[in-house]
C-alpha cells in the first residue's frame, strides 16, 4: 500500500520534472526547427517542424550582408576568446595558489577585498576603464578583455581556484619540498596536475562568458572587420529585410552550438564549479 | 630561546605569497581600483572625451535627480524588475531543485536540461529567439490563440513588455538551481529519519529542515541575483531597445545610451555612482535582515 503510493509520487515527480523540462528546453527546439522554416512558416503558426524544408538559410545567413561574413566573426571571436581564457586560467592559478597556501601580512584584509570585488558591479567602473582604455589605444582591440584577465580581474574565478587548491592536501607540498622543489615548482609539478579539475571549469566557464559576452564587446569593439559573432548576430538583426528572417535565426543556431556542444560534454565541470562558488547566470 | 619569543610568538610569515598574488593586486588597482575611485571625480564633471573634463561640482547630480524623467523611469523599471524577476527566479530554482535531488534514473540528464538555458546567458541569440517567440506573430500567440485565449502583445504593449523580459530571467533558473542542489545534498539524512519517525509530512519537513538549512544559500543567491538583475542589458537592448514607451528602459540602458551614444561621460558617472549606492543599500538591507532569517549551524556570527 505504502509502496504503491511512493511508486505513484515518484512517477508524478516524474511527469513534472520532464514536462516542465521539456518546457525549458522547447525554445531551443524551436530555434533550431524553425532555421529550416520559410520566412511565412516562421510566423503565424504553432507548427515545430517546418512545412517546406529551406535548406540554405545557414549557407547565405553564413556569408553575412556586407564585406565580412560570419567565418570572420567566428575567427575574430577566438582571437578574442582563446587568450582571454588562457590568461584567466594562468593568473587564477597564480594568485589562487598564493592566498590558498602562503601566510603573508594583510592576508585576510585582502581576501576579504577580492571577496568585495564579486560584489562590486561592473557599471561602476565601466566608463572610467573605457576612459583608461582609450588613453592606452585599447579602443578597438581585443586588449581591454586580454590584459585584464592577465592580471586575474576575475575574482570569482580566483575564488573557485582557492577554494579548490585548499582542498588538497598540505603533506604533497611539505614532501615535494623536502625532495628539494622551490615554491614554484611545487605549484607546476605537484599541485597543476591535481588542480586539473578546477583549471577545466574555470577554462570553461570563461569561455562560455566571454563567447556569450554583448555589452564589453558593444562598447570595446567598433569596426565590422573585428566584429565578434554576437555583434555579427545583432548586425544581421538590424541588417536583415524581413525577407531573411530565417537567416538570423539560422544563424543564432550556428552561434549558440559551440557552446551547446562544449556544455553536453564537459557539463560535470559545470556543475562542480558552481557548486563550489557559484555566482552568475 | 629568548622569553619574548615563547610570550608572543611571531607570525608565520611567508612574504613569497605576496609574490605570488601580485598580478591580482596590480589588476585590482589599475582595473578596478583605479576606475572606482576616479568615476567619483568624473561624477564631478562634464567630460565628453574630446576636449578636457571640467569639474562642475555636483551640476550631474542636479541634473538628475532635478531634470531627467527618464531617470526616474529607468529607476522604476529596474526596480520593478529586479523586485519581480530575482524572487520569482530563486521560488522557482528551489522549487526544481527540491524535485531534482531525488535520486531517480536519468536524473543528471534532467539536471543538464534545466541548466542549459543558463549557460547560454545573456547571449545575443537568446534574446533574438525571445524576440522571434513573443512577436505579435510568433509561436506563442499562435499556440494562446489554438487555446481561444487571444494574442497578448509581448513585445509591444508597454503594460507587458517587461514582464515579458522578466520571464527570459526566470528561464535561467540554472546557475541558482545548482547552488540549492548542492545544498540539498549536503544535508544530513539523519534529519529527515528522525523527522519521519516523529510522522512529519514531506511539507512540513520541507518548511523544518530544508528550507531553514538552505537559507545561507538563500542569501548568497539573493545578493548575487539582485546585482546582477540591477546590470542586465542584453536582453532590454536587443530585444525591446527599451520600449515601447521607455517601458523596459533598464537603468543600464539609460546608463550605455549617456556613455555611449552621447559620450555624456561625467553625466554617466554620476548615473553609476548613484546606482552604486542603491545596489549597496540593498545589499546592507538583505544583510542586516539577513540575522533573523539566516540559519547558521554553528550558532552563526550576530556581532
Amino acid at each position: 500500500m505504502k509502496q504503491q503510493r511512493r511508486n505513484a509520487r515518484t512517477g508524478l515527480n516524474y511527469l513534472f520534472l520532464i514536462l516542465v523540462g521539456l518546457i525549458m528546453v522547447y525554445p531551443l527546439i524551436w530555434l533550431f526547427a524553425s532555421s529550416f522554416k520559410t520566412n511565412a512558416d516562421i510566423f503565424g503558426s504553432s507548427r515545430l517542424l517546418p512545412s517546406t524544408y529551406v535548406w540554405d538559410s545557414y549557407r547565405l545567413g553564413w556569408q553575412g550582408t556586407g564585406q565580412y561574413g560570419f567565418q570572420d566573426f567566428f575567427i575574430n571571436t577566438l582571437l578574442l576568446v582563446i587568450p582571454t581564457v588562457m590568461f584567466t586560467v594562468i593568473s587564477s592559478v597564480i594568485v589562487a595558489y598564493g592566498f590558498a597556501r602562503f601566510n603573508f601580512p594583510f592576508k585576510t584584509l585582502l581576501f576579504s577585498v577580492m571577496i568585495a570585488t564579486l560584489m562590486l558591479p561592473n557599471a561602476s567602473v565601466l566608463i572610467p576603464r573605457y576612459i583608461l582604455f582609450n588613453k592606452l589605444g585599447w579602443l578597438d582591440t581585443y586588449l581591454p578583455f586580454i590584459v585584464p584577465a592577465a592580471f586575474a580581474t576575475g575574482a570569482f574565478f580566483v575564488y573557485m581556484m582557492i577554494q579548490f587548491i585548499r582542498g588538497l592536501p598540505r603533506d604533497l607540498d611539505e614532501a615535494a619540498t623536502i625532495d628539494g622543489c622551490n615554491s614554484f615548482t611545487v605549484l607546476t609539478r605537484v599541485l597543476l596536475p591535481l588542480c586539473k579539475p578546477a583549471i577545466f571549469s574555470v577554462g570553461l566557464f570563461q569561455f562560455m562568458w566571454t563567447w556569450n559576452d554583448f555589452f564589453n564587446s558593444i562598447i570595446y569593439i567598433s569596426s565590422v572587420k573585428k566584429f565578434t559573432v554576437s555583434l555579427g548576430l545583432r548586425l544581421s538583426l538590424d541588417t536583415s529585410s524581413a525577407v531573411s528572417w530565417n537567416q538570423v535565426l539560422a544563424m543564432s543556431v550556428v552561434s549558440i552550438v559551440p557552446c551547446i556542444l562544449l556544455f553536453f560534454f564537459t557539463q560535470k565541470y559545470f556543475v562542480e564549479g558552481i557548486s563550489t562558488t557559484g555566482l552568475k547566470g | 630561546m629568548s622569553v619574548g619569543r615563547t610570550l608572543k610568538p611571531r607570525k608565520n610569515y611567508n612574504h613569497i605569497g605576496l609574490l605570488y598574488i601580485l598580478p591580482w593586486i596590480i589588476g585590482l588597482l589599475i582595473f578596478q581600483l583605479y576606475p572606482f575611485v576616479s568615476s567619483l571625480y568624473y561624477s564631478f564633471t562634464d567630460y565628453n572625451m574630446v576636449t578636457p573634463p571640467k569639474f562642475i561640482g555636483l551640476t550631474n547630480y542636479k541634473n538628475i535627480f532635478l531634470h531627467d524623467p527618464d531617470f526616474y523611469q529607468s529607476l522604476k523599471v529596474t526596480g520593478i524588475y529586479v523586485l519581480l524577476a530575482v524572487p520569482v527566479k530563486l521560488a522557482f530554482a528551489l522549487f526544481i531543485a527540491v524535485l531534482l535531488s531525488a535520486k531517480l534514473k536519468g536524473i543528471h540528464f534532467l539536471r543538464t536540461v534545466y541548466y542549459l538555458p543558463s549557460i547560454l546567458g545573456g547571449s545575443v541569440a537568446i534574446s533574438v529567439l525571445w524576440r522571434f517567440l513573443f512577436m505579435k506573430e510568433g509561436i506563442i500567440n499562435s499556440m494562446l490563440t489554438k487555446l481561444h485565449l487571444g494574442p497578448v502583445d509581448w513585445l509591444g504593449s508597454p503594460d507587458v513588455a517587461l514582464y515579458t523580459l522578466g520571464l527570459l530571467t526566470v528561464w535561467q533558473f540554472g546557475s541558482s538551481m545548482v547552488l540549492f542542489l548542492a545544498g540539498i545534498q549536503q544535508i544530513p539524512s539523519d534529519l529527515y529519519e528522525a523527522g519521519s519517525i516523529d510522522g512529519a509530512s514531506k511539507p512540513r519537513m520541507f518548511l523544518k529542515i530544508t528550507l531553514p538549512l538552505l537559507t545561507p544559500i538563500v542569501l548568497f543567491n539573493l545578493v548575487m541575483q539582485m546585482v546582477n538583475a540591477f546590470q542586465e542589458f542584453t536582453g532590454a537592448f536587443v530585444i525591446t531597445n527599451g520600449g515601447p514607451m521607455k517601458s523596459t528602459y533598464l537603468f543600464a540602458l539609460k546608463l550605455y545610451e549617456e556613455a555611449f551614444t552621447f559620450f555624456k561621460m561625467g553625466y554617466a558617472s554620476a548615473l553609476s555612482w548613484i546606482m552604486f549606492v542603491l545596489i549597496m543599500a540593498v545589499t546592507a538591507i538583505i544583510f542586516r535582515t539577513s540575522n533573523s532569517w539566516v540559519y547558521y549551524e554553528d550558532g552563526g556570527d550576530r556581532s
